[in-house]
């Protein structure tokens, strides 16, 4: 056996007998290393004849290439018997609670008015916004409620307390206020959608002094009737996201409206919920008609020349309709429990084209 | 409004089904809320006959009742003391449910004291159908055995409830619905004009008005030698059926002329009247007991009726007690007049009281029905009390209400879209009773008497539509404008919705609450203004606009706590008032935090605190486009934060933006709620709108190829100097250079002396353009330490 094969065999021998790196690298320096004994073989090669070194040579650099590999393959070896071996030891009970985050809700109402923003956006209107501390003329008097009418009295409104002079300012009995100030303020075409809150003082099962209601506006000048119907029952349609809702407009009386009318849709109980849309009974879901020819004038618009539609309904009634919250007092409680059960989660965002809810 | 089927059917010829007569209702805009049929619920029971009664062998109180039924000779075990043969009675089947005792007969025959009973003899209190339980119903007349209880007992006839639109007093009288619903195709209208009573003197009693504008007509006559006793049992039953107790004729017949021809009567005991009858206005001082028993303050807005005794009655609104009429009556004397409805409606207000006559008067009464109104009662009076009657007197005129409305009729298809012929339109306007002066396109309508809700074109264009029907109009779909769809929000409400999306991301409950609340928390958050104070609350803990939403946020999350609620984090996105202008009320975004230290198996969890709260908003500002380094950070303005442990937001000197930190512990004390309690209040209309982009396209990334180098440093300042300051100072060494520094720690004890603090931060650098050399750097550390030595004191830590 040459010396070439020997050194081959004692350094891969030694390579294999590595039983860790920091064994490996040791033999590896001891051959490979600046003074390792196969390193010192190759300085040699310059001391040789040029025969000589034509044989040497390959036999050197095959030697040298040949351990190499073998360090290099034994250390991988090494390194995955190391992984394996810390990996026993890094274990984690995964069944463990992670740390709790606390999860938001948004309120029904204040998405149920995110709901019927985005459908009624679609047919082209805007959101317009009013004060809830509303004076005598806004309220009322622009509405066509003159001074002193029963109709007013069916407000219970809120007062606050006289000031000099002036009638008591209130609180917004309804959102039609905002209707006011848009026309005074705005040139027809008008097609703006108000939600808000509103007030009456009135307290029981059925009733909340703080409400919320949407109101509607169509000011152009060839809106008539058919189209508050046609407006009203596509929108009852895609707010309860059903295929077909069977609907009624039955005349009633709006000081601020002529002709008006009641909107009533078919409902069925099922069990604790309701079913809209088909059904045996009747229910009233909102107040509309055609604007009042005296509120137009109060408004400076002209009503020979431009006519429409309002609207108005309650927001928190609608929310318990399609939801099935069975009750509105909750609806103000800021009561936890409550909102996690009929609340909604922060990134749904009604639209019509992504799906309201 | 309540009105029996067979009361409608005096005015109203119709073959018409109650189910069609309620839709034509509904269609008509009366809008029907209930419907007793008193027949329905006693279809079970029947009329038998009792053939005999035996006593019980084992029951002194029992009887062996054969009973002949409709299904048959039964045996009835019965215990009432009437029981006896040949009595006309009310059978019940086994099986059937028995209303006023609530519970259902067994199916099978049942043993009573060892004898059968098939079926039951009922009072007419257990079938709910009378207050006679002391013994079974014992039915007068001859009845068929078979024949519906209901029928015998005379309760087929059902009532109608339905609302009353504050536009149409008419429809408080039978006779104008039956007029309404003619109209609208339920049958014909049996117009049924009084016929003037004969009258064999002038009415003797004076009367003189002396507030025409309050009681501008009064017509009135004397009955005298009247027996006053019960009324008929037609009217009675009526009345009844309606929930009017009958008292006597001549009270009964005014309630009974109220609720048929909708006007109101007073009727005076004539023995107790002392000189004429004045109408006029009342005096200071003046007082009236009136018929509900109590004694009402009179002022000089009211109209009041008088004699030479005083005042005697509260006009269109309530008689006095004094003047009476009772069963002991013999003359008496009948008022018809008519009150102005606004005057009424104030005096109804001032005394708070509810009568059929303010009801009327308020709403308004057809003022020319005042003679009729009194003939009716005249009439009513000779034929069932007897008595001489005088002629009517009048004084006064009514109010002239020669409405006339000019109505194009192309208004109806101009804001309904609806096409009715000429000739449908003038019987329908000519049913309902108005007056028309055909002249082509636009006609002249003289306005009934009874209407005072038709003023213009757009007035008659709901009267053909509602009697058309609703349901006869189009459905037209809005054509979206030509300029098709907008944004639908304006930047302020997308701001607002993306804030209640970021709160509710980072953990926050929505809360909507009340906007008004006890004037006292309003106080200590700095609100309480009288101009914001509610003169009628709905209840005295809500009577002040919120100046801040936080006291109900920690007041609820008190509550929350106290129900079993850990941690309470609730938001409220929504208005807060300064004044009572419509530009005074803000929208704000309050997050509320009552911390619970939640324990986790890893180790001790920071608790939330005041600079948790300032990570809420600072990541809210964020997403709302705010870059929180432009706003300063300082001491709280507001009366109930923590003064070491809050601050305010502020946009330059003068804008404040927002608070946020601990609330104040003694404002929590007087909110009875545990603290600590963490939060912010952030005015979204004090933050300014961001500048929309000129154009969508994002401006090019400027990145540096550079690695950047980061140098800590720790310097020793006083202990009330402000991290921020430090930060400023070290930024501001090189502000080309220095990216970012982060406060990284804070320390004080061992190795720092007392009042000192240590503040370590982190400063990056990154070079621009060429990589910077190690005397570069230096350079710049020796920068930053003389800076922050020269703003701040600090002296770099050894």
């Amino acid at each position: 056996m040459s010396e070439i094969e020997t050194i081959e065999n004692e350094a891969l021998g030694a390579v294999a007998a590595a039983s860790d790196l920091a064994a490996l690298d040791a033999v590896r320096v001891a051959e490979l290393g600046k003074k390792g004994r196969i390193s010192g073989l190759m300085k040699t090669l310059g001391s040789m004849s040029p025969e000589e070194r034509q044989t040497m040579g390959p036999a050197l650099n095959g030697l040298r290439n040949r351990v190499q590999e073998a360090v290099e393959a034994r250390k991988a070896e090494l390194e995955e018997a190391e992984l394996e071996k810390r990996l026993q030891t890094e274990r984690i009970d995964m069944t463990l609670p992670p740390r709790a985050i606390p999860e938001g809700r948004l309120h029904p109402v204040m998405q149920v008015f995110e709901e019927v923003a985005a459908i009624f956006g679609d047919m082209g209107f805007t959101v317009a916004e009013g004060p809830d501390i509303e004076d005598d003329w806004h309220n009322f008097t622009a509405l066509n409620f003159p001074e002193g009418h029963p109709a007013r009295e069916t407000h219970d409104t809120f007062f606050f307390h006289p000031q000099q002079g002036a009638a008591p300012k209130v609180l917004r009995t309804h959102t039609s206020p905002v209707q006011v100030r848009v026309m005074e303020t705005q040139k027809p075409p008008i097609r703006i959608l108000v939600p808000g809150r509103v007030y009456r003082n009135d307290w029981d099962a059925t009733h909340t002094p703080m409400f919320h209601q949407v109101e509607g506006l169509v000011i152009d000048k060839a809106i008539h009737m058919g189209h508050l119907k046609g407006c009203l029952i596509d929108f009852v349609k895609e707010f309860f996201e059903v295929a077909n809702v069977e609907a009624r407009f039955r005349p009633h009386f709006f000081p601020f409206t002529e002709p008006s009318a009641e909107m009533d849709v078919k409902y069925r109980k099922v069990g604790e919920s309701i079913e809209i849309g088909e059904g045996d009974s009747w229910m009233e879901i909102l107040g509309s008609g055609m604007v009042h020819p005296n509120v137009l004038s109060n408004c400076g618009i002209d009503p020979d020349e431009y006519q429409g539609f309002a609207f108005g309904m309650g927001i928190d009634r609608l929310a318990m309709l399609k939801y099935g919250m069975p009750d509105l007092r909750p609806y103000f409680e800021a009561d936890a429990g409550w909102t996690r059960h009929y609340g909604f989660r922060p990134w749904l965002s009604p639209s019509v084209a992504g799906g309201l809810s | 409004m309540k009105f029996t089927l067979s009361w409608l059917q005096d005015y109203l010829a119709t073959k018409a089904s109650l189910d069609d007569i309620l839709a034509t209702m509904v269609k008509a805009g009366l809008e029907v809320e209930e419907v007793e049929d008193p027949g329905a619920k006693l279809a079970e029971f029947t009329v038998a006959k009792v053939k005999s009664a035996e006593p019980h062998p084992d029951a002194d109180r029992l009887r062996i009742c054969t009973v002949d039924t409709k299904d048959g000779e039964k045996q009835i075990v019965c215990g009432a003391p009437n029981a006896r043969a040949g009595m006309t009675a009310i059978y019940a089947p086994l099986g059937t449910w028995i209303p006023g005792l609530d519970f259902a007969l067994d199916k099978k025959p049942r043993k009573i004291r060892g004898i059968e009973s098939h079926g039951m003899l009922c009072s007419t209190k257990e079938i709910e159908a009378g207050e006679d339980h002391d013994g079974i119903a014992d039915l007068e007349g001859d009845w068929a055995v078979g024949t519906p209880a209901a029928e015998a007992l005379g309760l087929t006839d059902p009532v109608i409830d339905f609302e009353v639109t504050p536009n149409r007093p008419d429809w408080l009288g039978v006779y104008g619905i039956a007029r309404d619903l003619a109209a609208a195709g339920a049958g014909r209208f049996l117009e049924t004009p009084i016929r003037k009573a004969e009258g064999s003197a002038p009415c003797p009693i004076d009367i003189r008005l002396e507030a025409p504008e309050a009681c501008p007509v009064f017509a009135g006559a004397l009955v005298r030698g009247v027996k006053n006793g019960p009324s008929p049992e037609w009217l009675q039953l009526r009345l009844k059926a309606i929930g009017i107790t009958p008292k006597n004729l001549l009270v009964d017949l005014t309630n009974y002329i109220s609720h048929d021809r909708a006007r109101p009567l007073h009727a005076y005991d004539a023995a107790k009247l002392k000189g004429a009858v004045v109408a006029r206005l009342g005096r200071k001082g003046e007082t009236l007991e009136a018929l509900d028993g109590k004694t009402y303050d009179i002022s000089e807005d009211m109209c009041v009726i008088a004699d030479d005794s005083g005042v005697i009655g509260l006009g269109g609104v309530m008689g006095g007690q004094a003047t009476a009429v009772s069963e002991e009556t013999t003359d008496v004397f009948i008022e018809s007049a008519w009150f102005e409805p606004l005057r009424t409606a104030r005096t109804g207000r001032a005394t708070g009281i509810i009568s059929d006559a303010r009801y009327r008067f308020e709403r308004g009464v057809d003022p020319a029905s005042c003679l009729e109104g009194l003939n009716f009662a005249l009439a009513i009076i000779r034929e069932y009390g007897g008595g001489d009657v005088s002629l009517a007197k009048v004084a006064g005129t009514p109010p002239e209400r020669d409405v006339k409305v000019s109505f194009d009729r192309r208004d109806i298809g101009r804001l309904t879209g609806l096409e009715v012929k000429p000739a449908d339109l003038k019987k329908m306007l000519k049913d309902l009773g108005f007056g028309i002066e055909d002249a082509g396109e636009a006609w002249y309508l003289s306005v009934p008497s009874w209407r005072f809700d038709i003023e213009q074109s757009a007035d008659i264009v709901e009267e053909v539509a509602r009697l058309v029907g609703y349901d006869r109009l189009p459905t037209t779909s809005l054509p979206l404008p030509p300029e098709g769809r907008k944004v639908v929000v304006t930047p302020a409400q997308a701001r607002l919705r993306t804030a209640r999306r970021v709160m509710a991301s980072r953990g926050f409950l929505e809360a909507v609450t009340w906007s008004f609340m006890p004037k006292a928390h309003a106080e200590l958050f700095g609100g309480g203004s009288d101009a914001l104070t509610i003169s009628n609350p709905v209840a005295s803990e809500l009577n002040q606009m919120r100046p801040s939403v936080l006291p109900n946020l920690a007041v609820a999350a008190q509550k929350g706590f106290d129900r079993g609620e850990r941690e309470m984090r609730l938001f409220e996105a929504g208005p807060v008032y300064i004044g009572d202008g419509p530009k005074d009320q803000r929208n704000v975004v309050a997050a509320l935090v009552r911390p619970v230290a939640e324990r986790h198996w890893s180790g001790p969890v920071p608790a939330y605190d005041a600079i948790a709260a300032k990570a809420d908003l600072f990541a809210l500002l964020q997403e709302l486009d705010q870059p929180p380094e432009r706003f300063q950070v300082e001491a709280p303005r507001q009366p109930h934060w923590h003064p070491g442990q809050a601050a305010c937001l502020k946009l330059g000197p003068k804008v404040t933006v927002a608070h946020f930190g601990a609330l104040h512990p003694r404002v929590l004390k007087a909110l009875d709620v545990d603290g600590p309690v963490y939060g912010f209040e952030l005015n979204l209309n004090a933050l300014p709108m961001m500048k929309a982009r000129a154009t969508k396209t994002r401006p090019v990334l400027q990145r540096s190829d550079l690695t950047p180098i980061r140098r800590d440093f720790a310097f020793v300042v006083d202990e009330g100097v402000p991290a921020a300051d430090i930060v400023r100072h070290a930024t501001s060494a090189d502000k080309k250079l220095i990216s970012n520094v982060l406060v990284f720690d804070v320390y004080q004890g061992t190795g720092i002396e007392p009042g000192k603090k240590s503040v370590a931060i982190e400063v990056t650098i990154q070079p621009e353009g060429e990589t910077l050399k190690d005397k570069d750097i230096e350079a710049i550390a020796e920068k930053i330490v003389e800076s922050v030595a020269k703003g701040t004191g600090g002296v770099l830590r050894g």
